[in-house]
């Protein structure tokens, strides 16, 4: 059994009376891809800076690398990689020069860095922008520099926190593929994301985090199993008529979640239960089938939607 | 795995050195950084600081010291205007240099560029940044300075050989407004707080023996103008160019010390608070 290289046990960050995080424990293997699913301010963000050794803990055990943030956070963050939620990209430099320098903040040797950002530039596809102004590029190519930057110092761990938000999808598969070559080389991965397509491409296990606390830990198809029906039927009665029909689908499937704009009904078999509802007279405006998703587990185990 | 393992652990060696976690002896990486940063964008912002003390010694000097004439110095000396006024506008160039990279350009890193952010979640420590931006700041500022010397140098307005310590100490005029800029600055959130800062610059320049000797002012004055850095900088340069020297300038230099190792403790101590919370 190897070491985690991330454990945290109980851990607390508090701002005056508020709870961001509330007692949160998990424990990240070496080559793992882990991930914290939640909706914004469940205290994802707060999570990965503590881990990311710039935020000190209020309570509660927390080790990277087997070293404790608090007494050794620069030989921490110095194997760490961060792409935080917010570009934070040197926009006084060019694309290559930010490498360069990011790369001299770790201490690192000149003439390895150059290297490095020859190699990364690729890796990021962005070979022919070296010389481009930060700001001139699009929102992936901002993403694809912050993750290449991220690995300038050849991170044993790399976080990333909501690496897609604001991404068009085709930006945002070319990151998940880069991602998933980070993960095949055997980089550790450690993100919070609030898609829940993300988390099931790019998480080996993820933990569910609400309010700063964990709902439910586990891989993908296992929460999906453990917290909800194999497929889902979504049907729209328009907007006044949906809790309306919802009294009369009383029986039908294993449970029904009434939203404001649709009906969800979970069953092992999501035909058979429509043509049960349009047998008893009702028809619905839409209907599609699918298969079971993370955001059905978030809104069995919150009630809530992820993303609202 | 078990290579992995041993990588991951922390050697037995490791020991806990509190210092470390503040500064990692890299100063020069933000230094670096901030000369790529020049070099690529805002080289012309810097050349226009230059010549604004060199306007006032041609105006005031030049211009208003054949009206005036000659003038006694604090230690009794005689001399003309424009060598009474030059040591002055000296300190004053190093003091803008510093003060411009410090408060403004600090300023806009820290709350719209995110810079600091970035840097400090990597291995540098608080005081590698305050160290370093405080450092390149100190370096605008001397190089403000080695300009104005020479053309002190091409007027014959340094009197005395003592001029050539004017260098060193227009240096640690420069790093006592830097250091004591960025602390302020780190404190700072809003552009109308900034415009304070211009507020008590202004009347300092004017008023700190710049123009005149102090012994214009009533007592009380004197005592508040003395209790503000510029004069101490002001000093300090005039009686290195004019060659009245004495023991009593080194009161001038632990001056500045003082300044220099506030300004410092109090950023670091703001960078911390403010990024590594």
């Amino acid at each position: 059994m190897s070491q985690p290289v991330i454990v945290a046990r109980d851990l607390v960050k508090r701002y005056g009376e508020f709870a961001a995080v509330d007692g949160i424990s998990f424990e990240v293997a070496p080559g793992e891809s882990f991930g914290l699913l939640g909706p914004n301010g469940a205290g994802k963000s707060t999570t990965m800076r503590m881990v990311g050794a710039v935020s000190t803990r209020t309570a509660g055990d927390l080790t990277i690398l087997g070293l404790d943030p608090d007494r050794f956070g620069p030989e921490i963050r110095s194997q760490l990689g961060v792409v935080p939620q917010a570009d934070n990209l040197d926009t006084e430099l060019r694309v290559r020069e930010n490498l360069l320098v990011y790369g001299r903040y770790f201490g690192l040797p000149r003439k390895l860095v150059a290297e490095r950002a020859d190699e990364l530039l690729a890796f990021a596809q962005l070979e022919d922008k070296g010389k481009a102004k930060v700001d001139s590029l699009s929102g992936g190519m901002k993403r694809r520099l912050t993750i290449a930057r991220a690995l300038v110092n050849d991170p044993r761990v790399l976080l990333l926190d909501e690496p897609t938000t604001g991404l068009d999808p085709q930006a945002r598969h070319i990151l998940w593929d880069r991602l998933f070559r980070l993960k095949e080389q055997g980089t550790t991965l450690l993100l919070t994301t609030h898609y829940m397509d993300e988390a099931e491409q790019l998480c080996d296990r993820l933990v569910v985090v609400d309010k700063g606390t964990i709902m439910a830990e586990g891989t993908p198809a296992a929460l999906i199993r453990r917290y909800s029906s194999r497929e889902v039927l979504e049907m729209r009665f328009g907007s006044d008529r949906n809790a309306d029909v919802a009294g009369r689908l009383a029986g039908i499937g294993d449970r029904l979640e009434v939203l404001p704009d649709r009906i969800l009904v979970y069953s092992e078999n999501g035909e058979a239960e429509l043509e049960r509802i349009t047998g008893a007279g009702l028809h619905p405006i839409t209907s599609l089938v699918r298969r079971s998703s993370l955001e059905d587990v978030f809104l069995r185990l919150t009630g809530r939607s992820l993303i609202e | 795995m078990s290579d992995l393992t041993q990588r991951d652990l922390a050697p037995a060696s490791l020991r806990v050195r509190p210092a470390r976690s503040l500064y990692a002896g890299n100063a020069r990486a933000v230094m670096f950084r901030g000369w790529r940063a020049t070099r690529s964008t805002n080289w012309l912002v810097m050349v226009s600081g230059f010549f604004e003390p060199i306007f006032y010694l041609l105006a005031m000097g030049i211009g208003l010291g054949t009206l005036v004439g000659d003038v006694s110095t604090e230690g009794g000396q005689v001399v003309p205007y424009a060598a009474f006024i030059a040591p002055a506008l000296l300190a004053v160039a190093a003091m803008n240099g510093a003060i411009y990279d410090s408060t403004w350009n600090v300023f806009f890193k820290m709350q719209f560029a995110r810079l600091y952010e970035g840097m400090l979640s990597t291995s540098l420590g608080p005081l590698d940044v305050a160290l370093g931006e405080i450092m390149l700041a100190l370096l605008r500022g001397a190089l403000y300075a080695v300009g104005f010397q020479i053309v002190m140098q091409a007027l014959g307005l340094n009197l005395s050989w003592w001029a050539l310590l004017a260098l060193p100490a227009v240096l640690l005029i420069a790093f006592g407004f830097a250091s004591v800029g960025m602390a302020i600055t780190s404190y700072m959130k809003t552009f109308q707080q900034m415009d304070w800062i211009s507020f008590v610059m202004l009347p300092m320049f004017l008023f700190s023996a710049t123009f005149y000797p102090i012994t214009v002012y009533p007592q009380w004055l004197q005592y508040v103008i003395q209790a503000l850095p510029l004069w101490h900088g002001v000093e300090l340069v005039r009686g290195l160019t004019t060659g009245a020297v004495d023991w009593g300038m080194l009161w001038h230099v632990l001056y500045y010390a003082v300044m220099i190792a506030i300004g410092l403790v109090f950023t670091t101590k703001r960078l911390r608070a403010l990024f590594l919370d």
